[in-house]
């Protein structure tokens, strides 16, 4: 987590264009907005030093470095911690000493725990996997993904690919309907989130990322502004129980169009935009009044059997005829039968929204306790629609608590065919997950707002530079995933679950020493 | 259609400053001083050090109860001077069971009386013991509409309380035989129980008492506690009697609705005693929560009891047993017990013991309870801070004994708005729009043993119990 000198903040920050590098690649550092970084550990600095430099030369990662002739004040962030501490040890006037800081517990908590966060950071800036010191697979939240291990085989045994070529794209039409068939480069897309909830160089920012790497974002329910015409292509609009912006004309720009019947974070209980958030701006885009609080009911109150929600379907397939249909619901103890249904609704994606995920801001009773986590929601789908024997003609996404590549490989692994992030990229654009996304003005680091003052630090260039690396490195950890699996396409992956193993379960016990990630 | 039950809420400010999850340290060493108007503190977006006061008598700074976690005075200080920590007297708040986050919840229900709402996705562990280890469902596509809390269709949280008989008789007249059974409807599935710890005043009684007349439910009363202040508020007191004082207490026992006597062998006796006092008064019996209350329980039932209350201990456990089980357990075997005898629906079962948050609430009526009782939860509202000090004859942090009646009233009252509103949006979420049909709806839930058997159960065979929540 390099910062190019402390003067170069992120809103200063300007990518001159999206294009890729000479080598083909498309990150480009896109360092912290903020001057002071969070850092996992202390490095102290007593007043015996002598200024030799001992300590800037046996550092691996930059922490110490000159200030004109002193030492300027040690690079903490930098610092991987007691597993090396080799200026430690080497300072000659035993001048350096090294603590845990207390700060880094104030960050995170056990589903994004704060070193997930800090490597998501570090996956935005560099666009790499980040260094083994920190755990960037893993949450500490003790089940689902972060009791999943992948069951890699031994090096030698051959099935190790090194050739290259591993596809990680998807198909978003598997109906062969005579609708287009998209394919996306990698196996994600952005999750709903609206003009409202998120500020417009957020949206943007989503959208150039989306763009750069042939996928989707979603402009989730309040409308669809003017500003993203340039990536129509890459934007599923949503339409929800509110109808908020909902037009013929914000229906016909788009590819892929989503029905929003549930959220993972509130299942059953509808939207709600708190009035302080519904500015001149926001009111205007969704055809309300300045002020007031804004609620989308729950449910769909034309919706009340399998026959009307195909009758929706066939609405929007009449408006638009080269749209895709995503049905994106939460996950009752019946979401195998809502599955079945919408694929006789005629839809091409059925999008599962878990409990644990979310982006906005819900009651804490429902995040907690309605409906069930995503990893048992996906196998449960999985399984009955290759039952029902449709399996092959739906695409299968997932999304609520995928916070990580691992995350999104073990979903495939468990019958997802894709994945849908919404505060994995809020993370990324440096959302600390203080939850107060919905009090007062928003968001204070300037990301689920749209108070003209705060959304002012988030500059659409950065935005899009960060989401883009973020993207890349997860890019890379499939592709190693893929080649350590011998496989081609994580298309291959897809319902492999001997390819994990579970570290509660028995026989598993044996394997959790192989077990990875 | 009835009057529509609305609880409501006022902001009712705590007295003494809440403990904030977190400390800010400024490290002076390291400020540059800025000119005022260049420091960054002054851009705190929550004005946090705009509103900063010191309390003297607890030694809190208002700081750590202000700041919400943003954390852009820490990064964009000039000099990185500021930091923080957790805050080490957040840490010690509470125990195990009654965590530091449910304590903080709870005192922001009983302040704004607002469901407890954030961004960003869910905080806590993947599952846990007892009610943690269940969801309740909800409907997704093909349901009658419900809105919630924001609706205009009416969710009816009423329970009632009393013994109902299973059918009617007739005489050859075509007269009805039965005697209509005294009945009393709560319009909330939650009454005060006894409250397990505290230097628990007459301020306290009086504000329980306040509250729950505001509430239309009861408050559960040890008559060696009562007081004559309490009269007023008769209609909402269920007395715990003991039958040997029955004479003595015979004037309150005619005047209550409902009393409660704890279990004996001889109850039915007990309650027949009672009976002869007062007949229209309805005897709950408070029963501890142990491995045979089955049994007891079922025993009770042919007998003809109106109400049954268990009791589970502070956690929501059996009270005693070689393996203690969940509350959430115990009430599904009780109300199994009962449905296969067929006499389910003539008895009422208040649960109680570890009811903590509204989520439990709704969770322990899904497992077969027609209502709860709550204590701690109660304490908690009047700032307690569940830090045992009371037990050991230690001062109370927070002088709980001296609060004045009128400002515990609102408080509690607050608390059980939020946790009224929060039933209501897990009732509308799973398409239901009358608690009594909550009752025992297991189909309305999902169990964690059931998920993972049949989910990853199927894929990766035996679960290891022992690694279990680790």
């Amino acid at each position: 987590m390099n910062q190019e000198g402390t003067s170069k903040t992120g809103r200063n920050f300007r990518c001159e264009d999206l294009m890729r590098n000479k080598d083909g690649s498309v990150v480009k550092r896109a360092p912290s907005r903020f001057r002071n970084a969070i850092a996992k550990y202390i490095v102290r600095r007593t007043q015996g030093c002598s200024v030799c430099g001992t300590c800037i030369r046996v550092c691996p990662f930059g922490v110490h470095e000159y200030a004109g002739k002193k030492l300027a004040r040690p690079r903490e962030h930098l610092c991987i911690g007691p597993s090396c501490a080799r200026c430690i040890k080497e300072c000659p006037n035993g001048a350096l000493s090294l603590v845990s800081n207390p700060l880094y517990e104030t960050l995170g908590d056990c589903r994004w725990t704060n070193d997930l966060i800090t490597s998501t950071w570090f996956e935005a800036e560099t666009g790499e996997v980040p260094p083994n010191h920190m755990e960037y697979r893993v949450g500490d939240s003790g089940g689902g993904f972060d009791r999943l291990r992948f069951r890699f085989p031994k090096e030698e045994s051959g099935k190790y690919r090194t050739d290259g070529e591993v596809s990680t794209s998807i198909q978003l039409n598997k109906r062969r309907d005579g609708r287009p068939e998209i394919s996306i480069d990698i196996p994600m897309y952005g999750g709903g989130m609206s003009f409202g909830s998120i500020s417009l160089p957020i949206m943007l920012g989503r959208a150039k990322a989306a763009k750069v790497w042939n996928t989707f974002t979603c402009t989730g329910e309040g409308g669809y502004p003017e500003e993203l015409s340039p990536y129509d292509d890459h934007v599923i609009t949503q339409v929800a129980t509110g109808l908020f912006g909902v037009r013929e004309q914000t229906i016909q720009r788009v590819r892929v169009v989503e029905f929003k019947y549930a959220q993972g974070a509130k299942p059953g209980l509808g939207g709600h935009l708190l009035g302080d958030k519904v500015t001149q701006d926001v009111a205007s885009m969704r055809e309300a009044v300045t002020g007031s609080s804004l609620f989308s009911p729950f449910p769909f109150h034309s919706v009340y059997s399998v026959e009307d929600h195909k009758k929706h379907v066939d609405w929007i397939k009449e408006i638009n005829p080269r749209a895709l249909i995503a049905v994106k619901v939460s996950t009752p103890t019946d979401i195998d039968m809502v599955a079945v249904g919408s694929y006789y609704a005629g839809a091409h994606i059925i999008h599962l929204d878990g409990s644990y995920g979310g982006t906005g801001a819900a009651p804490d009773i429902a995040k907690k306790n309605i409906a069930m986590p995503i990893e048992y929601a996906i196998p449960k789908v999985h399984k009955f629609l290759i039952e029902e024997g449709i399996r092959e003609e739906m695409t299968l996404i997932a999304s609520g608590g995928i916070r990580t590549a691992y995350d999104a490989a073990k979903a495939i692994a468990l019958g997802a065919d894709g994945v849908v992030l919404g505060t994995t990229e809020l993370v990324a654009l440096e959302c600390v997950r203080c939850g107060n996304c919905e009090s007062g003005r928003g968001c204070a680091r300037g990301i689920a707002t749209t108070d003209r003052e705060l959304s002012q630090l988030v500059d659409v260039e950065w935005a899009a530079q960060r989401l883009i690396n973020l993207y890349s490195a997860w890019h890379t950890q499939f592709v190693d995933i893929l080649n350590r699996l011998g496989m081609k396409s994580i298309q291959e992956l897809v319902g492999r679950t001997d390819c994990l193993i579970h570290l509660d379960y028995v026989e598993n016990r044996i394997e959790v020493d192989r077990g990875e990630g | 259609m009835p009057k529509k039950y609305h609880i409501k809420v006022r902001l009712t400010r705590p007295r003494f400053s809440p403990i904030g999850k977190f400390s800010i340290i400024e490290q002076d060493k390291f400020c540059l001083h800025c000119p005022v108007d260049k420091c960054i503190k002054k851009d705190c977006v929550y004005d946090v050090y705009k509103k900063r006061t010191f309390d003297t008598y607890s030694m809190l700074d208002t700081i750590d109860s202000l700041c919400k976690n943003c954390f852009r005075c820490i990064q964009e200080c000039k000099n990185n001077a500021i930091t923080k920590t957790i805050n080490p007297n957040f840490r010690l708040l509470g125990n195990s069971y009654y965590t530091p986050d449910l304590i903080a919840s709870t005192w922001f229900q009983a302040e704004t009386g607002k469901i407890p709402v954030s961004g960003a996705g869910y905080r806590g562990p993947f599952t846990g013991s007892g009610f943690d280890s269940m969801w309740t469902d909800m409907s997704e596509i093909v349901r009658p509409t419900r809105d919630g809390i924001h609706g205009r269709e009416y969710i009816s949280t009423s329970i009632d309380l009393g013994r109902k008989p299973s059918h009617l008789q007739f005489d050859q007249g075509g007269d009805i035989r039965t005697r209509y059974p005294e009945i009393v409807e709560l319009p909330i599935p939650v009454i005060f129980d006894i409250l397990p710890f505290g230097y628990v005043s007459k301020n306290i009684y009086l504000a329980m008492a306040k509250a729950a007349r505001i509430l239309n439910t009861f408050m559960i009363i040890d008559i060696e506690e009562y007081d004559s202040l309490l009269e007023p508020y008769v209609d909402h007191l269920i007395p715990l009697i003991s039958i040997e004082r029955l004479s003595e207490s015979g004037d309150l026992v005619k005047k209550a609705r409902i009393v409660e006597l704890p279990f004996t062998d001889r109850i039915i006796e007990d309650i027949q005693k009672v009976k002869e006092v007062s007949k229209k008064t309805i005897v709950s019996i408070r029963v501890s929560l142990t491995e045979d209350t089955e049994e007891v329980v079922s025993k009770l039932v042919s007998d003809g009891a109106e109400i049954i209350h268990p009791c589970a201990d502070e956690t929501g456990h059996d009270i005693k047993g070689v393996k203690p089980r969940s509350i959430k357990d115990a009430i599904r075997q009780i109300h199994l017990r009962l449905v296969s005898e067929r006499c389910r629906d003539e008895v009422t079962i208040i649960a109680s013991g570890g009811i903590a948050d509204a989520s439990h609430v709704a969770k322990a009526i899904i497992c077969g309870a027609d209502g709860v009782g709550i204590d701690i939860p109660l304490l908690v509202a009047l700032e307690c801070r569940v830090c045992g000090n009371c037990k050991n004859d230690i001062p109370c942090p927070v002088r709980i004994d001296e609060i004045r009646p009128e400002w515990g009233e609102r408080r509690l009252v607050n608390l059980l708005g939020a946790w009224h509103s929060q039933l209501i949006e897990v009732l509308g979420a799973m398409g239901m729009r009358e608690i009594r049909r909550l009752r025992g709806e297991v189909g309305r839930a999902m169990f964690y043993e059931d998920l993972e058997r049949e989910t990853f159960g199927e894929i990766f065979g035996k679960r290891d119990e022992s690694r279990r929540n680790k």
